[in-house]
């Protein structure tokens, strides 16, 4: 008899191990981000929509994918038709490209994590420059969050061309996560399974704790009240409806085979239907859950900073004109301005290019997504809080658990179709080939820990799995539907799981959705064609702030390149299985 | 010069009695001072005060006023008197050698510091040195620090960094670095010794194994698969007959 297929002890291991992965760090520094530019209130229409008519219903058919055919996802497609292995192949390689750069993320976040046992926070202070007579010229015209970032955590040279050394200390960061995602995966299910307990549930602890703390913090109604307010014209807005389709969509994670791969391991009467509804719905509200965190944070953060700026208008003017103490405050400052200015006219005016226009809306609109929202942003209002070490801390350890659970999703589905082959599992045990896959990730992940690491970084992750994803779940979806046909999958299910299909899946999954990714997928093409050549945000030291340069061409050769070899794999693969069966029938007898 | 003494005098008190808010009438010694000069004329050295301390209060920074009366005058006096007196090779100054002028609504003012034996104020340069050498020793005896104690033409010197002998994060990255390494080999391992208990004691196992499964098979026609995970030995068609049975 065949060795058992390793199980979940409990369905709720692989409850948590779904949330765990589609909770990601996209929740908290992409969808405040897109509320934000979208219309605050009114993006939730979109996504909401998008969740019913795309997101439950792609995630439930990976999910029955691979409950039905108990492989990763190269064998499962290769179950449903010979030729569609090459889905499968393109999910692993997408796969290998997303932990290859994700896990960096991670390392980031160690290296904070590590510099928040410090007082003050190393981010906080500028450090004095080499006579010290001042502070570093870059900290001055930068702040300092934006300086610890650039110059002391990646060193980050001004292009993509000058690659510059690896960083020893982000290379270590970077060994020491993948020697923490190896210690997880190393037994398969068995320790996956007890590691994303926590990883699903440490991370909603935190955002609680983080809730209540922005919540009570100073300012932070402004915040919120700024970004839900809702502008009712952003619905009438495209963009508004593309973006909440591409969120839901690669929120969850559909396309890399991890679903499948986790679905695999599931007993084949469980109720995936189920926990495709709860999966998706917790995801969602996790979402708007870090969103109000977010917006609670950023109102704090320009409150204070716009408070500063007039304290410092108000400083300037009381010494420039030996006022009394106390005089000027806020909400008097516009009279005696005006005042000032035709009391003492010339003097005015010599001080008058030093004062700055303080805005708290201006403050608010500064709308910051990705690695500049995690690592700039919010470590820009942490610094203000009280006890920040704790709060950094916190922040940190909840970044590095939900990056964790999504690394375990990603190595999953490369882990998986591996160890199902029985060509490589017959010659190495399980932990070596976990082993090997980790070591290969980090020696090729070394590269984004070089001066412009950071560039690569944003390459792969705007490029990788973008286009390529969007064609897999297409072709999984069109594969399911009409190659292996609606009614035979649901007389499958029905079979498993005992329910009957409700109609509202199959209309989705043979109509609605398709045509959904067929429209992101065109909108997307069109978008790369008409800006013609692809830019990039490069930082400049010398002025202490980002400036947009274009790829150079062996740059853009390899943004070519990564998209080509995920997606050429599926009708590489199609066509290989093709010859390969020809050929079969040449040399055996035909209709044998 | 006893007339210009006098003169001084005068107009001294007068200054003082203009902004100092309550009563305390100020004796000065006046010293002797060039003629017909102002002795903040000399500009020896500004001293400005930011009498806004920016206090974090849960409601947001607000400023407290520094209580500013002639007590701290004399304070202030008595710090600069002090300083002076630090310079080596100097001759003791007093405080009564210290003046202030210029005093506005938003204490800031000028001040000389006048040379005892010889009838001149001293050079801006040399208080200002001596100063900047007890900057925090002044900054403390009014509870203030640079930002807000504000001596104009004295830059202020920068703390150097404190660096501890071994970054403190590598530290931290050591330990956790050894834990994890620790808990994977201990996880290899022991998944080393499951490999050879397998393989040294299956022969047993595998005899009754395979006629537990065969007798489950021919019995039911029921699939072997679920069965197996539930252990091999739970028959679905047998308990459900036991529940058939009413209970006794």
């Amino acid at each position: 008899m065949e060795k058992a297929r390793p199980l979940w002890a409990t369905p709720l291991q692989f409850v948590f191990a779904c949330i765990s992965y589609a909770v990601g760090l996209g929740n908290v520094w992409r969808f405040p981000y897109l509320c934000q530019m979208y219309g605050g209130g009114s993006f939730l229409v979109p996504y909401i929509v998008m969740l019913i008519v795309e997101g439950m219903p792609l995630l439930y058919l990976e999910l029955a994918v691979g409950q039905r055919m108990r492989q990763g996802s190269i064998g499962a497609w290769r179950t449903i038709s010979p030729y569609l292995s090459g889905v499968g192949v393109a999910s692993v390689v997408v796969s290998f490209f997303l932990s290859m750069y994700y896990n960096v993320i991670n390392a980031w976040a160690f290296w904070y994590l590590f510099h928040s046992f410090q007082d003050p926070l190393p981010w906080s202070v500028c450090p004095v420059n080499g006579n010290r007579t001042g502070y570093d010229e870059e900290c001055e015209k930068a702040t300092s969050t934006q300086y610890f970032w650039y110059r002391k955590t990646l060193n980050i040279s001004p292009s993509i061309q000058e690659n510059g050394a690896v960083q020893w200390e982000p290379a270590l960061c970077l060994i020491l996560a993948w020697l923490l995602v190896y210690l997880c995966i190393l037994r398969g299910t068995e320790s996956t399974g007890k590691v994303v307990y926590f990883t699903a549930s440490l991370p909603y602890c935190v955002l609680l704790i983080y809730l209540i703390r922005g919540l009570t913090l100073h300012g932070a109604t402004n915040g919120l009240a700024y970004m839900f307010t809702p502008k009712m014209e952003q619905l009438a807005n495209p963009k508004a409806w593309i973006n909440a389709a591409t969120q839901i969509f690669f929120s969850l994670g559909l396309g890399f085979g991890s679903l499948i791969a986790f679905a695999s391991y599931n007993e084949p009467s469980n109720d995936c239907q189920k926990h495709a509804i709860i999966v998706s719905l917790l995801n969602s509200s996790t979402s708007i859950f870090a969103s109000v965190v977010t917006f609670s944070i950023y109102g704090f953060k320009a409150t204070f900073n716009y408070e500063s700026c007039l304290n410092k208008v108000i400083l300037l003017l009381t010494n420039s004109f030996d006022l009394e103490d106390g005089f000027l405050t806020a909400s008097n400052l516009e009279q005696v301005k005006g005042y000032l200015a035709s009391a003492y006219p010339s003097k005015y005016n010599e001080v008058f290019p030093q004062i700055k226009n303080c805005s708290l809306e201006s403050e608010l609109d500064t709308a910051v997504q990705g690695t500049g929202l995690a690592f700039i942003v919010y470590t820009e209002a942490i610094k203000n809080m009280e006890v920040s070490q704790l709060w950094s801390v916190l922040y940190f350890f909840m970044l590095l658990m939900l990056g964790i659970g999504s690394m375990l999703g990603n190595t999953a589905a490369i882990l998986t179709p591996l160890t199902d082959s029985k060509a490589i599992s017959s010659y190495l045990p399980k932990e070596a080939i976990s082993g090997l896959v980790c070591f290969i990730n980090c020696a090729i992940g070394m590269v984004f820990t070089t001066e412009a690491g950071n560039y690569w970084f944003d390459i792969f992750n705007d490029y990788a799995a973008t286009l390529s994803l969007l064609l897999i779940v297409l072709v999984e979806t069109v594969a399911v539907c009409y190659l292996y046909g609606l009614r035979r999958f649901e007389s499958d299910l029905r079979a498993m799981t005992g329910r009957k299909l409700n109609w509202y899946w199959k209309a989705m999954w043979a109509g609605v959705s398709p045509l959904l990714i067929v429209s992101l997928f065109v909108f997307y093409l069109s978008d790369y064609i008409m800006t013609g050549t692809l830019r990039y945000q490069a930082w400049d030291a010398s002025q202490g702030q980002l400036v947009t340069k274009d790829y150079p061409p062996y740059a853009l050769a390899i943004i070519g390149l990564l998209v080509a070899s995920s997606t050429m794999c599926i009708p590489l693969v199609a066509l290989g299985t093709f010859i390969t069966r020809r050929l079969k029938r040449g040399d055996t007898a035909p209709g044998a | 010069m006893l007339t210009s003494c006098m003169e001084f005098k005068v107009t001294h008190q007068i200054l003082w009695r203009s902004s100092v808010p309550t009563g305390l009438r100020k004796k000065t010694r006046a010293h002797v001072i060039a003629p017909g000069k102002s002795p903040c004329s000399d500009s020896a050295a500004t001293m400005r005060q930011n009498n806004s301390i920016t206090q974090e209060t849960q409601e947001g920074p607000r400023l407290r006023k520094y209580a500013w009366d002639t007590n701290e005058e004399y304070l202030f006096k008595a710090m600069v008197a002090f300083s002076m007196r630090k310079v080596p090779n100097r001759e003791t100054t007093e405080i009564s050698h210290v003046l202030l002028c210029n005093v506005t609504q938003r204490v800031s003012f000028w001040f000389v510091v006048t040379d005892p034996s010889k009838n001149h104020t001293l050079p801006a340069v040399e208080i200002q040195s001596a100063i900047r050498m007890n900057r925090n020793r002044i900054n403390n005896a009014f509870f203030l620090n640079d930002q807000t104690l504000e001596f104009l033409r004295i830059p202020s010197t920068l703390a150097p960094p404190t660096d501890p002998p071994v970054p403190i994060w590598i530290i931290i990255f050591g330990v956790i670095f050894c834990v994890v390494i620790v808990a994977t080999m201990l996880l290899i391992l022991s998944g080393i010794q499951q490999h050879r208990r397998k393989n040294e004691g299956p022969s047993e196992m595998e005899d009754t194994e395979d006629k537990c499964e065969n007798t489950i098979t021919i019995e039911n026609g029921i699939p072997c698969d679920p069965l197996d995970m539930k252990g091999g030995h739970i028959n679905d068609a047998f308990m459900t007959e036991d529940e058939r049975l009413t209970p006794l």
